[in-house]
């Protein structure tokens, strides 16, 4: 983990304070401008949920870097009432009038993971993840599943099949330098 | 509050100057309201440009001013999103429909002008 | 790490089964056969049509540096000289267009070329055969991945810098006239590329001060759900910065499939073709200027 930032919230201002961290960590973090717009958003919203129904809490905005990708992660906790239905506040941008529901839902769309822990008279934790896009991917998609064995054979090499796979499958699983 | 606004003509020019708390979002659609009663303005020019986030609460805040304008007989434009904001405003689903949208100041008076 | 097998891991071969004395006399063979291996395996390349863009001259020598390459890092264990290589050789022909499946089939045309030698050279004797194999077979399995991977890094960072540059070059944002622009989209559109337009398109909006915008999808080969989502985004994203989008080519059919699968169109004006598109643009900002009075709305919808 890289340098973590931790953000006090008690009051608008600092969901502003805690927004414009996070762009800049984005940014740091090599993000697109716009992804890091994305994020700011993300925090804004989680950051209204805390004051409004927890009346305090923190903002934890951490590097993050999982299975060869990098990324940011962003914890909201409190020790507010917590959420009764979890499920419903996710699934529905209306299912509240205060904004809850919608500041849930947006995170949602804004990040690439977003889970929530909550329980009754003990808080919340939101935890939110977002991954720095990557050209991996597309190398992986080149090489496809499969792609070289269905190759070989066509070339006319003497290739154990077995063999060829099993190579991918290290390609695939060897860590990035 | 960070925001400036300024009468020119019948329209209301309100220039957000840097990043906005939820309480300064509210003063400006209290303030933009108030002076709208006072002047009653053809028109609403609000200018985003300076802002990095438009998040629910603040899209919703303008959409207020926008439909309570209508309603005394003045139409909203909001004007200067960055493109950043305008994709991950769309990427939301927020996508302002009630409002009028103009890419700076001088479109959004051409746009009132019509 | 424990290793198992010998294919995991930061060497070549320490496991404790491998045979240190056998893989010296194997070492020895391979660099004593050098030159007759060496003739073999090019041949085999060629015969298999690999590493077709390079002549038989370049195919022989970079077969050389690789041959004595490999047999130094089964000696030592050590495959960073390897890699070393192995990079270097793939920035060189990654650029003429050689492919993974080449690079990986000439590694494993290697290991079956000094399998085949080995088998003979210990037919005789099954059981030592087969501890000469298990001694090999894994660093040389090793020894493949690592140069695989070194292709694929380098063949990715090619891609990296490759996609950067078409960005910047490409720029199918087009300006028609005054305030009008037409974005051409030609090919798939997967999420990562429709990002990348419409933030380009967004930009495109702001530099040329556009009020209207064509986007054409005649060139998109399938619209499903998912792209028609990205088209939505576009068009909202677009009015957020005040320039109103028209979308060519989109069939009636495609259209009413979309909204049976519950697309919101509503805010999507769409027109048969380009031409279409571009007409009803013009109509729409001429109509814009030489209106004076200012009744009713523009048309949206």
């Amino acid at each position: 983990m890289s340098e973590e930032i931790r953000v006090t919230v008690a009051a608008d201002a600092d969901t502003v304070v805690a927004r414009q961290k996070g762009r800049e960590l984005a940014l740091r973090l090599g993000f697109t401008r716009t992804d890091a717009t994305f994020i700011a958003t993300a925090i804004s919203e989680i950051g209204r949920n805390i004051w409004t129904h927890a009346g305090e809490g923190e903002i934890v905005l951490c590097g993050l870097s999982e299975d060869g990708r990098e990324g940011i992660i962003v914890i909201a906790r409190d020790k507010g009432p917590g959420i009764a239905d979890v499920d419903a506040v996710m699934r529905d941008q209306l299912s509240s009038d205060k904004g809850l529901g919608m500041g849930l839902w947006g995170a949602r769309k804004l990040m690439d993971e977003v889970t929530i822990v909550s329980e009754r008279g003990k808080g919340t934790t939101v935890t939110m993840k977002k991954w720095r896009g990557f050209a991996f991917d597309e190398v992986r998609q080149l090489l496809g599943e499969g792609g070289a064995e269905q190759r070989a054979p066509r070339l006319g090499l003497r290739i154990d099949v077995s063999n060829v796979a099993e190579a991918l499958e290290q390609l695939e699983d060897t860590p990035r330098r | 509050m960070p925001v400036s606004i300024l009468k020119q003509r019948h329209y209301l020019i309100a220039s957000v100057q840097s990043a906005l708390t939820d309480t300064e979002v509210l003063e400006l659609r209290d303030a933009l309201l108030a002076e709208l009663a006072k002047h009653r303005s053809r028109g609403i020019i609000i200018d985003v440009a300076a802002l990095d986030v438009i998040d629910s609460f603040v899209s919703r805040s303008l959409t207020t001013v926008a439909r309570t304008g209508t309603l005394r007989g003045a139409r909203t434009v909001i004007v200067g999103i960055q493109p950043e904001v305008a994709v991950a405003m769309s990427h939301f689903g927020l996508g302002l429909e009630a409002v009028d949208t103009a890419l700076d100041l001088e479109a959004g008076i051409e746009l009132l002008d019509r | 790490m424990e290793e198992q097998d010998g294919r995991a891991g930061p060497a070549v071969a320490q496991g404790p089964d491998i045979d240190a004395e056998l893989l010296r006399e194997l070492v020895a063979h391979l660099r004593h056969h050098r030159t007759r291996l060496r003739e073999e395996w090019a041949r085999r390349i060629t015969d298999a049509q690999l590493l077709s863009v390079m002549t038989a001259g370049e195919i022989f020598s970079e077969v050389t540096a690789v041959y004595d390459n490999y047999v130094d890092a089964l000696e030592t264990g050590s495959i960073e000289a390897l890699e070393a290589y192995a990079r270097s050789l793939s920035e060189r022909i990654i650029p003429r267009g050689v492919e993974t499946h080449e690079v990986l089939g000439v590694v494993l045309l290697l290991r079956d070329v000094l399998a085949r030698s080995l088998f003979e050279k210990y037919v005789e004797d099954s059981d030592l055969l087969n501890r000469v194999l298990d001694a090999y077979e894994p660093a040389a399995n090793r020894i493949a991945v690592t140069v695989g991977v070194s292709f694929v890094q380098e063949r990715e960072r090619v891609i990296r810098q490759q996609q950067l540059a078409i960005r910047e070059l490409s720029t199918p944002v087009l300006k028609v006239r005054e305030q009008l622009l037409i974005l051409p989209i030609i090919g798939a559109l997967d999420t990562a590329r429709a990002r990348q337009l419409t933030e380009q398109l967004l930009r495109g909006i702001r530099d040329n001060r556009a009020k209207v915008v064509v986007i054409d999808i005649t060139g998109v080969p399938a619209i499903d759900v998912e792209v028609a989502n990205h088209l939505v985004q576009a068009v909202r994203a677009s009015r957020l910065m005040g320039a109103h989008v028209i979308i060519s080519g989109l069939s009636a059919e495609i259209a009413q499939t979309l909204v049976n699968l519950r697309v919101d169109l509503s805010m999507m004006q769409s027109v048969g073709d380009l031409q279409g598109g571009i007409e009803e643009g013009e109509r729409q900002l001429s109509y814009a200027v030489t209106r004076i009075d200012g009744v009713g709305a523009e048309g949206e919808g």
